[in-house]
């Protein structure tokens, strides 16, 4: 009788681990995300990285206009590829908030004076919490947040690429 | 005209599948005491069809003939002759192909070596090998045919993925799937050892032989993949969890715990229920990971096709696969004679058992990180990337237990041993590996309190190993492969310890200090090569009292256009001096990566010392004695 038990469940574990990777077969792995209009709340406290001062998140994003967002962290390999697309951005005069994720200052520090400082403020999340605040699954990830409405009009997840640069400058036009 | 000879000789190989099938399935129920010989005659043939087949896959890629659509995807006229070779399975259709060749083989081989074992017991493996080389055969036909035409001719081919264009991995999979299609006459001949009823020591015996074989190409093949990222990609690593590398860890963790519990099956005639499930769950792994590389359902830099058709088939039939042979094992399961013998808690067999769940662990871990992201993303579509900071949270500390067993298992007697009197040897090896850690950590700043157990213990484990050669009564190869383990422990520990890496913008003429060096760029040519154009920079580092030149490379590749950074390192026994760098497109900088990485060259070695344990106690006929 045990022996049959045991066989049903394993059966059944085997059936649903089947069902789940046939699904998994037909998701669409396109990671730029156009549903994700949900609105945040970006009032949180947190470290700077350069001056150990605690701030509001919030006073950090221009009210009428739309942020960029970036989420790295110095042991990110993707995110030193994508470093001089926001370079790049920077050069374009636009604006970015960098939050540091789950990272060293040693090292964040180091990574910024060796590569060059694309943010206009960084700030530090030491246990992972803002990005978590933000939606962000993994680094790096770019999102562009509304002023306004406090919502996220385009999430990025992976290193940009230079062909998301012209897309960010427009979004950033068209929002503003 | 290759293109018809090869797909023919696959149709060929198909026919000949079926018949042995059914042939195999009649003569099982049957009670004929000898093998017929059209077996071996079938076999045979099926296995010429399919080296036919294969070989002129080669040949059209050795002459470029591009009504061939494979060979116009992947290759490219101006490719060196050594890469048109290897692209024959650095590609979906071809690759599946070797596949198929290697399986064929390992059953005639099998056959060959098998003729003193009972007759049903022959038939039921072939019948299950010729179920596999079926799926196989399907697989290719109808989802993946390499022999598809092209008309009108293409003069020129789309050539291959300059990245796969390194030594190290024109033979890494190769050599991989050797020891996953190893692991597939496990499979087989263990489903037929139950049904037959024939496992015991004198199976155990005849079957070690492959599981050690599958073991030793795993294990070659995964450490040929880690040489390729470190050389090639530039990363500065040799294991990133990706999830390509993930898959092929996972059946070594079961391949590893198999080879110890075949030897308890073999000495003491228990652990047999073991042994069924270890094979089972071996050969699933290794079928997971073509399904889970080749359906592209997984986000990695190694996936290669995306093609959910393929996807569905190989799930499918590695369900099926999976489903028969949990029915089998059910089913027969009253078969095995449970000679259970009383078994103590200070023994060989206990030993090996706390070996299995220590694998077993590690196991579940990488399989966790490495399909609960697929999970969740069906279940809730949330996504989440699973990065090395999860294996090593996981991972590491349970390194210390086991460690610790490891230092003393490997010596404990069969069937039961006693508690020795305290032995003082024991005492000097800890005391000096205590010395030789405090000495080590006082080096580095990041000491973190779990590096201290890990760093002593590891290095305990070592010199007992070393010692083990001297005093030990064990077989010769298992002192080589344990010792290898704890080198490559040793060495890998050490390695992120003191592993130190700087980052900068440089121009030609640029100086930069780092760690008490001076990384100086010196200059960068520029030269056109075969199939790309290479800048290739010249470094000079100069330490306290020694200087050294470093000379990477970035190779921009026209067909398809590509730009690969080649790193230069400088290997000494104690260190790797690594160095890359990267296009910026403004203004003359280079983006330099220099890295310091202890102990490299040892991660290799030992690597290798682990595999060639292994071999040995392939080769060595009076292995048996221990």
């Amino acid at each position: 009788m045990s022996k049959n038990i045991k066989f049903l469940g394993l059966l059944l574990t085997l059936i649903i681990i089947f069902i789940i990777l046939l699904k998994g077969l037909n998701v669409s792995k396109d990671y730029s995300n156009e549903k994700l209009k949900s609105k945040i709340d970006i009032s949180l406290n947190a470290k700077k990285l350069f001056s150990d001062e605690i701030i509001n998140i919030s006073d950090l994003f221009d009210k009428n206009s739309p942020s960029v967002v970036n989420i790295w962290a110095s042991w990110c390999a993707p995110c030193r590829e994508e470093h001089q697309f926001l370079m790049k951005l920077k050069d374009m005069n636009i604006n970015i908030i960098g939050i540091n994720y789950k990272d060293s200052p040693k090292n964040a520090k180091n990574f910024l004076n060796s590569l060059g400082n694309p943010y206009s403020e960084v700030i530090t999340d030491n246990d992972g919490t803002k990005s978590i605040e933000f939606g962000a699954i993994g680094v790096p990830e770019t999102f562009i947040i509304s002023g306004k409405t406090n919502e996220i009009i385009k999430k990025y997840i992976g290193p940009l690429t230079s062909e998301n640069l012209i897309e960010i400058k427009n979004l950033l036009e068209e929002n503003a | 005209m290759s293109n018809y000879l090869g797909n023919y000789s696959l149709y060929i190989a198909l026919i000949a599948s079926v018949y042995l099938i059914f042939k195999s399935y009649l003569d099982a129920n049957s009670e004929n005491k000898y093998l017929d010989k059209n077996f071996i005659l079938i076999t045979s043939i099926q296995t010429i069809m399919i080296t036919v087949s294969f070989f002129s896959l080669v040949a059209a890629f050795v002459i470029s003939d591009f009504s061939n659509e494979t060979v116009f995807n992947n290759s490219h006229t101006l490719k060196p002759l050594f890469y048109k070779v290897s692209g024959t399975w650095g590609n979906h259709e071809g690759s599946l192909l070797l596949w198929l060749l290697v399986l064929s083989i390992f059953l005639f081989i099998f056959l060959l070596n098998s003729r003193s074992q009972d007759t049903k017991y022959k038939l039921l493996t072939i019948l299950f090998q010729q179920i596999i080389i079926s799926g196989f055969l399907f697989f290719i036909l109808l989802t993946s045919n390499p022999f598809k035409t092209l008309y009108p001719i293409p003069s020129e081919g789309l050539g291959l993925n300059p990245i796969l264009q390194d030594p190290a991995l024109a033979i890494h999979p190769p050599i991989l799937y050797l020891g996953y299609v190893g692991t597939s006459i496990i499979f087989s001949a263990s489903l037929a050892s139950m049904i037959s009823g024939n496992i015991g020591d004198k199976w155990a015996r005849h079957i070690k032989k492959w599981v050690l074989l599958s073991w030793v190409f795993l294990t070659i093949g995964i450490l040929l993949g880690s040489i390729w990222a470190y050389y090639e990609l530039g990363w500065g690593g040799f294991w990133f969890w990706d999830p390509v590398e993930n898959v092929s860890l996972m059946p070594w963790f079961c391949l590893t715990a198999l080879l110890h519990t075949v030897i308890v099956l073999q000495k003491r005639n228990s652990f047999k229920e073991w042994t069924i499930i270890l094979s089972i769950t071996t050969f699933s792994l290794s079928m997971s990971g073509t399904f889970l590389v080749r359906s592209g359902i997984l986000n990695s830099i190694h996936t290669f096709a995306n093609d959910p058709s393929r996807g569905l088939f190989i799930l499918s039939f590695l369900f099926i696969l999976i489903l028969m042979s949990i029915l089998i094992f059910f089913f027969n399961q009253n078969k095995i004679s449970n000679t259970a013998k009383e078994n103590f808690i200070l023994s060989k067999e206990t030993a090996i058992l706390v070996n299995n769940w220590f694998m077993m662990f590690f196991l579940s871990v990488v399989l966790v990180g490495t399909i609960y992201p697929i999970f969740l993303e069906v279940l809730n579509g949330s996504k989440i990337s699973v990065g090395p900071p999860f294996y090593h949270n996981l991972l590491i500390p349970f390194l210390i237990p086991f460690l610790i067993f490891m230092s003393f298992g490997p010596s404990l007697k069969w069937i039961k041993d006693k508690l020795k009197k305290f032995n003082y040897n024991i005492l000097i090896i800890f005391l000096v590996s205590l010395l030789i850690s405090y000495v080590i950590l006082t080096k580095t700043e990041n000491s973190f309190l779990l590096s201290i157990p890990l760093i002593v213990l590891s290095i305990y484990l070592l010199l007992v190993t070393i010692k083990d050669f001297f005093v030990s009564r064990s077989s010769i190869s298992q002192k080589i492969s344990h010792f290898g383990f704890s080198l490559l422990i040793t060495s890998i520990l050490l390695n992120g310890l003191f592993s130190n890496e700087f980052n900068s913008n440089m121009k030609v003429g640029d100086e930069r200090i780092f760690d008490e060096k001076v990384v100086k760029l010196k200059e960068v040519n520029v030269k056109d090569v075969d199939n790309y154009k290479s800048l290739k920079a010249s470094f000079e580092v100069t330490n306290k009292n020694s200087s050294f030149a470093l000379y990477p490379e970035v190779r921009i590749y026209q067909q398809p256009l590509t730009i690969t950074s080649e790193a230069d390192i400088k290997t000494t026994l104690f260190s790797d001096n690594f160095l890359v760098f990267n296009i910026l497109k403004d203004d003359g900088y280079y983006n330099v990566r220099y890295q310091y990485k202890p102990l490299m060259i040892w991660i290799w070695i030992s690597t290798i010392f682990i595999g060639f344990g292994g071999l040995l106690s392939v080769i060595r006929k009076n292995e048996q004695k221990y």
